[in-house]
Protein backbone atom coordinates (compact mmCIF):
# COMPACT_ATOMS: atom_id res chain seq x y z
CA UNK A 1 0.00 0.00 0.00
CA UNK A 2 1.17 3.50 -0.75
CA UNK A 3 2.21 5.83 2.05
CA UNK A 4 -0.73 7.80 3.41
CA UNK A 5 -0.67 11.49 2.53
CA UNK A 6 -1.04 12.47 6.17
CA UNK A 7 -0.16 10.25 9.05
CA UNK A 8 -0.60 11.03 12.73
CA UNK A 9 1.04 8.80 15.32
CA UNK A 10 0.39 8.77 19.06
CA UNK A 11 -0.42 12.48 19.20
CA UNK A 12 -0.79 14.11 22.61
CA UNK A 13 -1.88 17.72 23.10
CA UNK A 14 -2.52 19.48 26.39
CA UNK A 15 -3.73 22.93 27.36
CA UNK A 16 -2.09 23.45 30.72
CA UNK A 17 -3.21 20.37 32.62
CA UNK A 18 -6.19 19.64 30.40
CA UNK A 19 -5.29 16.66 28.22
CA UNK A 20 -7.31 17.45 25.10
CA UNK A 21 -5.82 14.78 22.81
CA UNK A 22 -4.48 11.57 24.32
CA UNK A 23 -2.45 9.49 21.95
CA UNK A 24 -4.42 9.41 18.73
CA UNK A 25 -3.19 7.90 15.49
CA UNK A 26 -4.85 8.28 12.13
CA UNK A 27 -4.07 8.09 8.43
CA UNK A 28 -5.46 10.05 5.53
CA UNK A 29 -4.98 8.44 2.13
CA UNK A 30 -4.42 10.70 -0.84
CA UNK A 31 -7.61 11.49 -2.71
CA UNK A 32 -9.98 10.48 0.08
CA UNK A 33 -12.37 12.26 2.37
CA UNK A 34 -11.65 11.18 5.91
CA UNK A 35 -13.91 12.35 8.69
CA UNK A 36 -13.24 12.77 12.36
CA UNK A 37 -16.48 12.77 14.29
CA UNK A 38 -17.16 13.21 17.96
CA UNK A 39 -19.08 15.19 20.52
CA UNK A 40 -18.32 18.72 21.56
CA UNK A 41 -15.05 18.82 23.50
CA UNK A 42 -13.79 15.48 22.17
CA UNK A 43 -10.59 17.06 20.83
CA UNK A 44 -11.40 17.36 17.12
CA UNK A 45 -10.38 20.99 16.70
CA UNK A 46 -7.30 20.43 18.81
CA UNK A 47 -6.22 17.65 16.45
CA UNK A 48 -6.53 19.97 13.44
CA UNK A 49 -4.79 22.77 15.29
CA UNK A 50 -1.91 20.44 16.08
CA UNK A 51 -1.58 19.47 12.42
CA UNK A 52 -1.42 23.17 11.46
CA UNK A 53 1.07 24.03 14.16
CA UNK A 54 -1.30 26.35 15.98
CA UNK A 55 -0.79 24.28 19.11
CA UNK A 56 2.32 22.25 19.90
CA UNK A 57 1.82 18.56 20.65
CA UNK A 58 3.47 17.33 23.84
CA UNK A 59 4.26 14.05 22.10
CA UNK A 60 3.73 12.20 18.84
CA UNK A 61 4.27 12.93 15.19
CA UNK A 62 2.43 14.45 12.25
CA UNK A 63 3.94 13.35 8.96
CA UNK A 64 2.75 14.87 5.69
CA UNK A 65 4.28 13.59 2.43
CA UNK A 66 7.21 12.25 4.40
CA UNK A 67 7.78 15.56 6.19
CA UNK A 68 7.50 15.98 9.94
CA UNK A 69 5.17 18.92 10.56
CA UNK A 70 5.01 19.17 14.30
CA UNK A 71 8.05 21.42 14.58
CA UNK A 72 7.12 23.81 11.75
CA UNK A 73 5.70 27.30 12.21
CA UNK A 74 2.05 27.46 11.10
CA UNK A 75 2.76 29.49 7.97
CA UNK A 76 5.32 26.86 6.92
CA UNK A 77 2.69 24.17 7.33
CA UNK A 78 0.52 26.08 4.86
CA UNK A 79 3.45 26.29 2.46
CA UNK A 80 3.95 22.54 2.85
CA UNK A 81 0.46 22.06 1.40
CA UNK A 82 -2.06 22.04 4.23
CA UNK A 83 -5.12 24.26 3.97
CA UNK A 84 -7.12 24.70 7.16
CA UNK A 85 -10.64 26.09 7.37
CA UNK A 86 -10.89 26.87 11.07
CA UNK A 87 -13.85 26.39 13.36
CA UNK A 88 -16.13 29.42 13.19
CA UNK A 89 -14.78 30.26 9.70
CA UNK A 90 -12.31 32.90 10.82
CA UNK A 91 -12.90 35.24 7.92
CA UNK A 92 -11.52 38.76 8.17
CA UNK A 93 -14.64 40.89 8.42
CA UNK A 94 -12.69 44.14 7.96
CA UNK A 95 -11.23 43.03 4.63
CA UNK A 96 -13.11 42.78 1.38
CA UNK A 97 -14.05 39.39 0.01
CA UNK A 98 -11.34 39.73 -2.60
CA UNK A 99 -8.72 40.72 -0.04
CA UNK A 100 -9.61 37.65 2.02
CA UNK A 101 -8.91 35.49 -1.02
CA UNK A 102 -5.79 37.39 -1.95
CA UNK A 103 -4.25 37.16 1.51
CA UNK A 104 -4.45 33.39 1.32
CA UNK A 105 -1.92 33.46 -1.53
CA UNK A 106 0.64 35.24 0.67
CA UNK A 107 3.30 32.57 0.70
CA UNK A 108 2.63 30.98 -2.68
CA UNK A 109 5.62 30.77 -4.96
CA UNK A 110 3.59 29.89 -8.08
CA UNK A 111 2.18 33.40 -8.53
CA UNK A 112 1.41 32.76 -12.22
CA UNK A 113 -1.14 30.10 -11.32
CA UNK A 114 -3.14 32.33 -9.00
CA UNK A 115 -5.44 33.82 -11.69
CA UNK A 116 -6.50 30.33 -12.79
CA UNK A 117 -7.21 29.37 -9.19
CA UNK A 118 -9.28 32.51 -8.77
CA UNK A 119 -11.34 31.54 -11.80
CA UNK A 120 -11.83 28.08 -10.37
CA UNK A 121 -12.99 29.49 -7.04
CA UNK A 122 -15.38 31.91 -8.78
CA UNK A 123 -16.83 29.05 -10.80
CA UNK A 124 -17.37 27.07 -7.62
CA UNK A 125 -18.79 30.05 -5.68
CA UNK A 126 -20.47 32.42 -8.14
CA UNK A 127 -22.05 34.35 -5.27
CA UNK A 128 -18.63 35.34 -3.96
CA UNK A 129 -17.69 36.65 -7.36
CA UNK A 130 -20.62 39.06 -7.22
CA UNK A 131 -19.46 40.32 -3.83
CA UNK A 132 -15.71 40.70 -4.30
CA UNK A 133 -15.49 44.34 -3.25
CA UNK A 134 -17.88 43.97 -0.35
CA UNK A 135 -16.56 43.81 3.24
CA UNK A 136 -16.48 40.15 4.22
CA UNK A 137 -18.29 40.98 7.45
CA UNK A 138 -21.41 41.91 5.48
CA UNK A 139 -21.77 38.40 4.01
CA UNK A 140 -24.40 36.01 5.31
CA UNK A 141 -23.30 33.05 7.42
CA UNK A 142 -23.48 30.67 4.49
CA UNK A 143 -21.52 33.01 2.26
CA UNK A 144 -18.90 33.44 4.96
CA UNK A 145 -18.47 29.68 5.12
CA UNK A 146 -18.11 29.57 1.34
CA UNK A 147 -15.50 32.32 1.58
CA UNK A 148 -13.61 30.38 4.25
CA UNK A 149 -13.50 27.35 1.95
CA UNK A 150 -12.62 29.48 -1.07
CA UNK A 151 -9.80 31.08 0.85
CA UNK A 152 -8.43 27.67 1.80
CA UNK A 153 -8.54 26.69 -1.87
CA UNK A 154 -6.48 29.77 -2.71
CA UNK A 155 -3.63 28.51 -0.53
CA UNK A 156 -3.56 25.57 -2.94
CA UNK A 157 -3.09 22.88 -0.34
CA UNK A 158 -2.88 19.19 -1.21
CA UNK A 159 -5.11 18.48 1.74
CA UNK A 160 -7.86 20.59 3.25
CA UNK A 161 -8.71 20.40 6.92
CA UNK A 162 -12.31 21.48 7.53
CA UNK A 163 -13.47 22.18 11.07
CA UNK A 164 -17.25 21.86 11.37
CA UNK A 165 -18.13 23.58 8.12
CA UNK A 166 -21.83 22.91 8.71
CA UNK A 167 -21.92 24.68 12.06
CA UNK A 168 -24.68 27.27 12.33
CA UNK A 169 -25.97 26.75 8.79
CA UNK A 170 -29.53 26.03 7.71
CA UNK A 171 -30.24 22.50 6.39
CA UNK A 172 -30.22 23.72 2.79
CA UNK A 173 -26.86 25.39 3.22
CA UNK A 174 -25.51 22.30 4.95
CA UNK A 175 -26.46 20.29 1.86
CA UNK A 176 -24.77 22.88 -0.30
CA UNK A 177 -21.53 22.96 1.67
CA UNK A 178 -21.28 19.15 1.63
CA UNK A 179 -21.84 19.17 -2.09
CA UNK A 180 -18.98 21.63 -2.46
CA UNK A 181 -16.74 19.46 -0.28
CA UNK A 182 -17.43 16.46 -2.51
CA UNK A 183 -16.69 18.55 -5.61
CA UNK A 184 -13.40 19.81 -4.21
CA UNK A 185 -12.44 16.25 -3.38
CA UNK A 186 -13.36 15.01 -6.84
CA UNK A 187 -11.14 17.71 -8.31
CA UNK A 188 -8.20 16.15 -6.49
CA UNK A 189 -7.93 17.68 -3.02
CA UNK A 190 -7.72 15.27 -0.10
CA UNK A 191 -9.98 16.20 2.79
CA UNK A 192 -9.91 15.72 6.54
CA UNK A 193 -13.36 16.71 7.73
CA UNK A 194 -14.20 17.35 11.37
CA UNK A 195 -17.90 17.25 12.15
CA UNK A 196 -20.46 16.96 14.88
CA UNK A 197 -22.97 16.36 12.14
CA UNK A 198 -21.92 12.70 11.89
CA UNK A 199 -24.80 11.79 9.65
CA UNK A 200 -23.77 14.08 6.80
CA UNK A 201 -20.07 13.55 7.36
CA UNK A 202 -20.28 9.76 7.09
CA UNK A 203 -22.36 10.08 3.94
CA UNK A 204 -19.71 12.07 2.10
CA UNK A 205 -16.58 10.45 3.58
CA UNK A 206 -14.69 7.33 2.55
CA UNK A 207 -13.26 6.65 5.94
CA UNK A 208 -14.02 7.76 9.47
CA UNK A 209 -12.67 7.97 12.97
CA UNK A 210 -14.71 8.45 16.13
CA UNK A 211 -13.10 10.57 18.78
CA UNK A 212 -14.18 10.51 22.41
CA UNK A 213 -12.49 12.56 25.16
CA UNK A 214 -9.25 12.75 23.27
CA UNK A 215 -9.06 9.14 22.17
CA UNK A 216 -10.08 7.30 19.02
CA UNK A 217 -12.65 4.73 20.01
CA UNK A 218 -13.74 3.50 16.58
CA UNK A 219 -12.40 3.61 13.06
CA UNK A 220 -13.42 2.16 9.74
CA UNK A 221 -14.97 2.63 6.36
CA UNK A 222 -17.58 5.39 6.51
CA UNK A 223 -20.50 3.16 5.57
CA UNK A 224 -19.54 0.60 8.20
CA UNK A 225 -19.40 3.30 10.85
CA UNK A 226 -22.73 4.68 9.71
CA UNK A 227 -24.35 1.31 10.33
CA UNK A 228 -22.44 0.51 13.53
CA UNK A 229 -24.94 0.39 16.41
CA UNK A 230 -22.56 2.20 18.78
CA UNK A 231 -22.16 5.08 16.35
CA UNK A 232 -25.85 5.13 15.59
CA UNK A 233 -26.71 5.35 19.24
CA UNK A 234 -24.16 7.97 20.25
CA UNK A 235 -24.00 10.23 17.19
CA UNK A 236 -26.79 9.50 14.78
CA UNK A 237 -29.74 9.68 17.15
CA UNK A 238 -30.34 5.90 17.33
CA UNK B 1 -7.38 87.31 8.84
CA UNK B 2 -3.72 87.09 7.89
CA UNK B 3 -2.96 85.88 11.42
CA UNK B 4 -5.48 83.11 11.08
CA UNK B 5 -4.05 82.01 7.73
CA UNK B 6 -0.56 82.18 9.18
CA UNK B 7 -1.56 80.10 12.16
CA UNK B 8 -3.35 77.64 9.88
CA UNK B 9 -0.07 77.03 8.08
CA UNK B 10 1.71 76.63 11.40
CA UNK B 11 -0.99 74.24 12.52
CA UNK B 12 -0.60 72.20 9.36
CA UNK B 13 3.15 72.06 9.88
CA UNK B 14 2.96 70.91 13.48
CA UNK B 15 -0.04 68.70 12.79
CA UNK B 16 1.90 66.91 10.06
CA UNK B 17 4.57 65.99 12.57
CA UNK B 18 2.05 64.84 15.19
CA UNK B 19 0.28 62.82 12.51
CA UNK B 20 3.50 61.09 11.48
CA UNK B 21 4.22 60.11 15.08
CA UNK B 22 0.62 59.19 15.85
CA UNK B 23 0.72 56.65 13.01
CA UNK B 24 3.26 54.55 14.90
CA UNK B 25 1.07 54.39 18.00
CA UNK B 26 -1.97 53.49 16.00
CA UNK B 27 -0.31 50.82 13.83
CA UNK B 28 1.22 48.99 16.77
CA UNK B 29 -2.01 49.24 18.74
CA UNK B 30 -3.91 47.98 15.72
CA UNK B 31 -2.06 44.71 15.52
CA UNK B 32 -0.93 44.05 19.09
CA UNK B 33 -3.45 46.02 21.18
CA UNK B 34 -0.36 47.48 22.81
CA UNK B 35 0.20 51.16 23.52
CA UNK B 36 3.87 51.47 22.74
CA UNK B 37 4.72 54.09 25.34
CA UNK B 38 8.34 54.01 24.18
CA UNK B 39 7.30 55.51 20.83
CA UNK B 40 7.89 59.14 21.88
CA UNK B 41 11.40 58.24 22.98
CA UNK B 42 12.01 56.36 19.75
CA UNK B 43 11.13 59.67 18.07
CA UNK B 44 13.74 61.37 20.28
CA UNK B 45 16.38 58.80 19.28
CA UNK B 46 15.50 59.44 15.63
CA UNK B 47 16.29 63.12 16.18
CA UNK B 48 19.65 62.29 17.72
CA UNK B 49 20.43 59.98 14.83
CA UNK B 50 19.52 62.91 12.60
CA UNK B 51 21.87 65.15 14.55
CA UNK B 52 24.87 62.87 14.09
CA UNK B 53 23.99 61.83 10.55
CA UNK B 54 23.56 65.41 9.36
CA UNK B 55 26.91 66.30 10.94
CA UNK B 56 28.60 63.44 9.17
CA UNK B 57 27.00 64.20 5.81
CA UNK B 58 27.69 67.95 6.08
CA UNK B 59 31.37 67.15 6.73
CA UNK B 60 31.43 65.45 3.33
CA UNK B 61 30.41 68.69 1.63
CA UNK B 62 27.40 67.22 -0.10
CA UNK B 63 24.80 69.63 -1.47
CA UNK B 64 22.28 70.57 1.26
CA UNK B 65 19.37 68.75 -0.35
CA UNK B 66 21.49 65.59 -0.50
CA UNK B 67 22.44 66.02 3.15
CA UNK B 68 18.77 66.36 4.02
CA UNK B 69 17.75 63.31 1.99
CA UNK B 70 20.54 61.13 3.38
CA UNK B 71 19.89 62.29 6.93
CA UNK B 72 16.20 61.51 6.54
CA UNK B 73 16.89 58.05 5.13
CA UNK B 74 19.60 57.21 7.65
CA UNK B 75 17.39 58.18 10.55
CA UNK B 76 14.40 56.28 9.16
CA UNK B 77 16.40 53.10 8.56
CA UNK B 78 18.32 53.10 11.85
CA UNK B 79 15.22 53.98 13.86
CA UNK B 80 13.31 51.18 12.16
CA UNK B 81 16.08 48.73 13.08
CA UNK B 82 16.06 49.96 16.66
CA UNK B 83 12.29 49.50 16.88
CA UNK B 84 12.56 45.96 15.50
CA UNK B 85 15.22 45.19 18.07
CA UNK B 86 13.02 46.56 20.87
CA UNK B 87 10.06 44.52 19.63
CA UNK B 88 12.10 41.31 19.45
CA UNK B 89 13.82 41.66 22.78
CA UNK B 90 11.24 43.43 24.96
CA UNK B 91 7.73 42.87 23.57
CA UNK B 92 7.81 39.54 21.76
CA UNK B 93 8.55 37.48 24.87
CA UNK B 94 5.41 39.04 26.39
CA UNK B 95 3.13 38.29 23.43
CA UNK B 96 0.95 35.96 25.51
CA UNK B 97 1.50 37.62 28.87
CA UNK B 98 -1.17 39.83 30.45
CA UNK B 99 -1.40 43.08 28.56
CA UNK B 100 -0.41 45.16 31.55
CA UNK B 101 3.03 43.50 31.53
CA UNK B 102 3.65 44.68 27.99
CA UNK B 103 2.45 48.21 28.78
CA UNK B 104 4.75 48.44 31.81
CA UNK B 105 7.59 47.09 29.69
CA UNK B 106 6.91 49.78 27.09
CA UNK B 107 7.09 52.48 29.76
CA UNK B 108 10.34 50.90 30.94
CA UNK B 109 11.80 50.85 27.44
CA UNK B 110 10.93 54.54 27.09
CA UNK B 111 12.69 55.42 30.34
CA UNK B 112 15.65 53.31 29.30
CA UNK B 113 15.96 55.18 25.99
CA UNK B 114 15.78 58.57 27.74
CA UNK B 115 18.35 57.70 30.37
CA UNK B 116 20.61 55.85 28.00
CA UNK B 117 20.71 58.99 25.85
CA UNK B 118 21.23 61.15 28.92
CA UNK B 119 24.05 58.94 30.19
CA UNK B 120 25.89 58.65 26.89
CA UNK B 121 25.30 62.07 25.34
CA UNK B 122 24.62 64.25 28.36
CA UNK B 123 21.74 66.58 29.19
CA UNK B 124 22.93 69.50 27.06
CA UNK B 125 20.51 70.34 24.28
CA UNK B 126 21.89 70.18 20.77
CA UNK B 127 20.85 71.86 17.57
CA UNK B 128 20.25 70.11 14.30
CA UNK B 129 21.58 72.29 11.46
CA UNK B 130 19.12 73.70 8.94
CA UNK B 131 19.03 71.44 5.88
CA UNK B 132 16.00 72.71 4.02
CA UNK B 133 15.91 76.01 2.10
CA UNK B 134 14.32 78.67 4.30
CA UNK B 135 13.14 81.31 1.85
CA UNK B 136 10.15 83.38 2.89
CA UNK B 137 7.48 84.48 0.45
CA UNK B 138 5.25 87.42 1.29
CA UNK B 139 1.72 87.28 0.05
CA UNK B 140 -0.44 90.13 1.26
CA UNK B 141 0.77 90.09 4.84
CA UNK B 142 1.01 86.31 4.89
CA UNK B 143 4.50 84.89 5.21
CA UNK B 144 4.88 81.48 3.65
CA UNK B 145 8.20 79.85 4.30
CA UNK B 146 9.47 77.28 1.87
CA UNK B 147 10.52 75.26 4.91
CA UNK B 148 6.96 75.07 6.13
CA UNK B 149 5.71 74.02 2.72
CA UNK B 150 8.39 71.35 2.46
CA UNK B 151 7.52 69.92 5.87
CA UNK B 152 3.83 69.79 5.04
CA UNK B 153 4.32 68.37 1.55
CA UNK B 154 6.87 65.72 2.55
CA UNK B 155 4.63 64.65 5.44
CA UNK B 156 1.59 64.34 3.23
CA UNK B 157 3.56 62.33 0.66
CA UNK B 158 4.73 59.95 3.39
CA UNK B 159 1.20 59.59 4.72
CA UNK B 160 -0.18 58.84 1.26
CA UNK B 161 2.57 56.28 0.78
CA UNK B 162 1.82 54.64 4.10
CA UNK B 163 -1.90 54.63 3.41
CA UNK B 164 -1.21 52.92 0.08
CA UNK B 165 0.96 50.31 1.77
CA UNK B 166 -1.75 49.55 4.31
CA UNK B 167 -4.64 49.58 1.84
CA UNK B 168 -3.08 48.03 -1.25
CA UNK B 169 -0.15 45.76 -0.49
CA UNK B 170 -0.12 42.20 0.77
CA UNK B 171 1.75 43.35 3.87
CA UNK B 172 -0.91 45.95 4.58
CA UNK B 173 -3.65 43.37 4.10
CA UNK B 174 -1.85 41.09 6.53
CA UNK B 175 -1.62 43.93 9.05
CA UNK B 176 -5.32 44.62 8.80
CA UNK B 177 -6.12 40.92 9.05
CA UNK B 178 -3.96 40.59 12.17
CA UNK B 179 -5.72 43.55 13.73
CA UNK B 180 -9.00 41.73 13.26
CA UNK B 181 -8.04 38.21 14.29
CA UNK B 182 -4.44 37.27 14.90
CA UNK B 183 -5.14 33.57 15.45
CA UNK B 184 -6.35 32.79 11.94
CA UNK B 185 -3.74 34.75 9.99
CA UNK B 186 -1.01 32.05 10.10
CA UNK B 187 -3.45 29.69 8.36
CA UNK B 188 -3.24 32.01 5.35
CA UNK B 189 0.48 31.27 5.11
CA UNK B 190 1.34 34.65 6.62
CA UNK B 191 4.37 34.83 8.94
CA UNK B 192 2.74 36.85 11.70
CA UNK B 193 5.96 37.60 13.57
CA UNK B 194 7.47 39.13 10.47
CA UNK B 195 4.42 41.33 9.90
CA UNK B 196 4.53 42.53 13.51
CA UNK B 197 8.22 43.30 13.14
CA UNK B 198 7.52 45.22 9.92
CA UNK B 199 4.75 47.17 11.60
CA UNK B 200 7.16 48.40 14.26
CA UNK B 201 9.70 49.19 11.57
CA UNK B 202 7.30 51.19 9.40
CA UNK B 203 5.66 53.01 12.32
CA UNK B 204 9.04 54.03 13.70
CA UNK B 205 10.50 55.01 10.34
CA UNK B 206 7.55 57.33 9.80
CA UNK B 207 8.05 58.81 13.29
CA UNK B 208 11.73 59.27 12.43
CA UNK B 209 10.74 61.20 9.34
CA UNK B 210 8.50 63.29 11.59
CA UNK B 211 11.50 63.87 13.86
CA UNK B 212 13.79 65.06 11.09
CA UNK B 213 11.10 67.37 9.70
CA UNK B 214 10.27 68.65 13.19
CA UNK B 215 13.93 69.39 13.83
CA UNK B 216 13.97 71.65 10.78
CA UNK B 217 11.29 73.81 12.35
CA UNK B 218 12.37 73.36 15.99
CA UNK B 219 16.08 72.48 15.86
CA UNK B 220 16.82 72.08 19.58
CA UNK B 221 16.83 68.48 20.75
CA UNK B 222 17.35 66.94 24.19
CA UNK B 223 16.87 63.51 25.80
CA UNK B 224 13.41 64.34 27.19
CA UNK B 225 11.94 65.90 24.05
CA UNK B 226 10.04 62.69 23.25
CA UNK B 227 7.92 62.84 26.38
CA UNK B 228 5.63 65.76 25.61
CA UNK B 229 5.58 65.23 21.84
CA UNK B 230 4.96 61.53 22.41
CA UNK B 231 2.00 62.30 24.64
CA UNK B 232 0.55 64.71 22.13
CA UNK B 233 0.91 62.25 19.30
CA UNK B 234 -0.65 59.57 21.49
CA UNK B 235 -3.61 61.85 22.23
CA UNK B 236 -3.83 62.51 18.50
CA UNK B 237 -4.02 58.78 17.82
CA UNK B 238 -6.73 58.28 20.45
CA UNK B 239 -8.76 61.31 19.35
CA UNK B 240 -8.66 60.10 15.73
CA UNK B 241 -9.51 56.54 16.74
CA UNK B 242 -6.61 54.38 17.86
CA UNK B 243 -5.97 51.54 15.46
CA UNK B 244 -7.25 53.62 12.56
CA UNK B 245 -4.58 54.93 10.18
CA UNK B 246 -6.59 57.82 8.78
CA UNK B 247 -7.79 58.62 12.29
CA UNK B 248 -4.20 59.12 13.41
CA UNK B 249 -3.62 61.56 10.57
CA UNK B 250 -6.80 63.49 11.38
CA UNK B 251 -5.97 63.50 15.09
CA UNK B 252 -2.47 64.76 14.37
CA UNK B 253 -3.81 67.79 12.53
CA UNK B 254 -6.43 68.48 15.22
CA UNK B 255 -3.67 68.52 17.84
CA UNK B 256 -1.47 70.67 15.62
CA UNK B 257 -4.25 73.25 15.41
CA UNK B 258 -4.93 73.04 19.14
CA UNK B 259 -1.31 73.85 19.81
CA UNK B 260 -1.03 76.86 17.53
CA UNK B 261 -4.49 78.31 18.15
CA UNK B 262 -4.43 78.02 21.94
CA UNK B 263 -2.35 81.16 22.45
CA UNK B 264 -4.48 82.98 19.86
CA UNK B 265 -7.68 82.26 21.75
CA UNK B 266 -6.60 81.74 25.35
CA UNK B 267 -4.24 84.05 27.28
CA UNK B 268 -1.17 81.86 26.97
CA UNK B 269 0.24 78.79 25.28
CA UNK B 270 0.57 77.19 28.72
CA UNK B 271 -3.10 76.26 28.36
CA UNK B 272 -2.35 73.97 25.45
CA UNK B 273 -2.07 70.74 27.48
CA UNK B 274 -5.30 71.63 29.20
CA UNK B 275 -7.02 72.13 25.84
CA UNK B 276 -5.55 68.94 24.39
CA UNK B 277 -6.65 66.79 27.32
CA UNK B 278 -10.08 68.46 27.35
CA UNK B 279 -10.54 67.54 23.70
CA UNK B 280 -9.36 64.02 24.45
CA UNK B 281 -11.90 63.66 27.25
CA UNK B 282 -14.69 65.22 25.22
CA UNK B 283 -14.04 62.89 22.28
CA UNK B 284 -13.82 59.85 24.53
CA UNK B 285 -17.11 60.74 26.21
CA UNK B 286 -18.98 61.31 22.95
CA UNK B 287 -17.20 58.63 20.90
CA UNK B 288 -15.18 56.21 23.02
CA UNK B 289 -13.57 54.71 19.92
CA UNK B 290 -12.31 58.07 18.65
CA UNK B 291 -13.55 60.09 15.70
CA UNK B 292 -12.86 57.54 12.97
CA UNK B 293 -12.55 54.47 15.18
CA UNK B 294 -15.09 51.73 14.76
CA UNK B 295 -16.57 49.72 17.53
CA UNK B 296 -14.62 46.46 17.49
CA UNK B 297 -16.70 43.79 15.84
CA UNK B 298 -17.89 41.30 18.37
CA UNK B 299 -16.40 37.93 17.59
CA UNK B 300 -18.69 34.94 18.00
N1 LIG C 1 -7.54 27.19 24.24
C1 LIG C 1 -7.91 26.24 25.12
N2 LIG C 1 -7.52 26.32 26.41
C2 LIG C 1 -7.87 25.37 27.31
N3 LIG C 1 -8.61 24.30 27.01
C3 LIG C 1 -9.02 24.15 25.75
C4 LIG C 1 -8.69 25.13 24.74
N4 LIG C 1 -9.24 24.72 23.57
C5 LIG C 1 -9.88 23.57 23.84
N5 LIG C 1 -9.76 23.22 25.14
C6 LIG C 1 -10.29 22.00 25.78
O1 LIG C 1 -9.76 20.89 25.11
C7 LIG C 1 -10.75 19.91 24.91
C8 LIG C 1 -10.92 19.61 23.44
O2 LIG C 1 -11.43 20.76 22.80
P1 LIG C 1 -11.63 20.86 21.22
O3 LIG C 1 -10.46 20.31 20.54
O4 LIG C 1 -12.02 22.24 20.91
O5 LIG C 1 -12.87 19.88 21.02
P2 LIG C 1 -13.87 19.75 19.80
O6 LIG C 1 -13.36 20.49 18.66
O7 LIG C 1 -13.97 18.28 19.56
O8 LIG C 1 -15.18 20.29 20.28
C9 LIG C 1 -12.02 20.44 25.59
O9 LIG C 1 -12.07 19.90 26.88
C10 LIG C 1 -11.79 21.91 25.64
O10 LIG C 1 -12.45 22.48 26.73
MG1 LIG D 1 -14.19 22.06 17.70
Amino acid sequence: MAEPLLSIRDLHVSYGNIKAVRGISLDVEEGQIVTLIGANGAGKSTTLRAISGLVRPSAGSVVFRGMELSKLAPHRVVEAGIAHVPEGRGIFANLTVYENLKLATYSRKDRDRIPADEERVFALFPRLKERLSQMAGTLSGGEQQMLAVARALMTRGRIMLLDEPSMGLSPILVQEIFKVIAEINEAGTTILLVEQNANMALKVAHHGYVLQTGEIVLAGAAEDLASDPRVREAYLGG
Amino acid sequence: MAVILQQTLNGLQLGSVYALIALGYTMVYGILRLINFAHGDIFMIACYIGFFASGAFLARHLPTWAVFASTLLTSMVLTALLAMLIERSAYKPLRYAPRVSAVITALGVGLFLEHFTLATLGPAPRAIPPLLPAANYNMGGLTISSLQLMIIVISIILMLLLDTVVQKTMTGMAMRAISFDKTVVPLMGVPVDRIISLTFAIGSAVAAAGGILYSQAYPIINPYMGVRIGWWAFIAAVVGGIGNIRGAMLGGYILGFVEVFTPTILPSSTYRDFVAFTILLAVLIVRPTGILGRVAAQKV
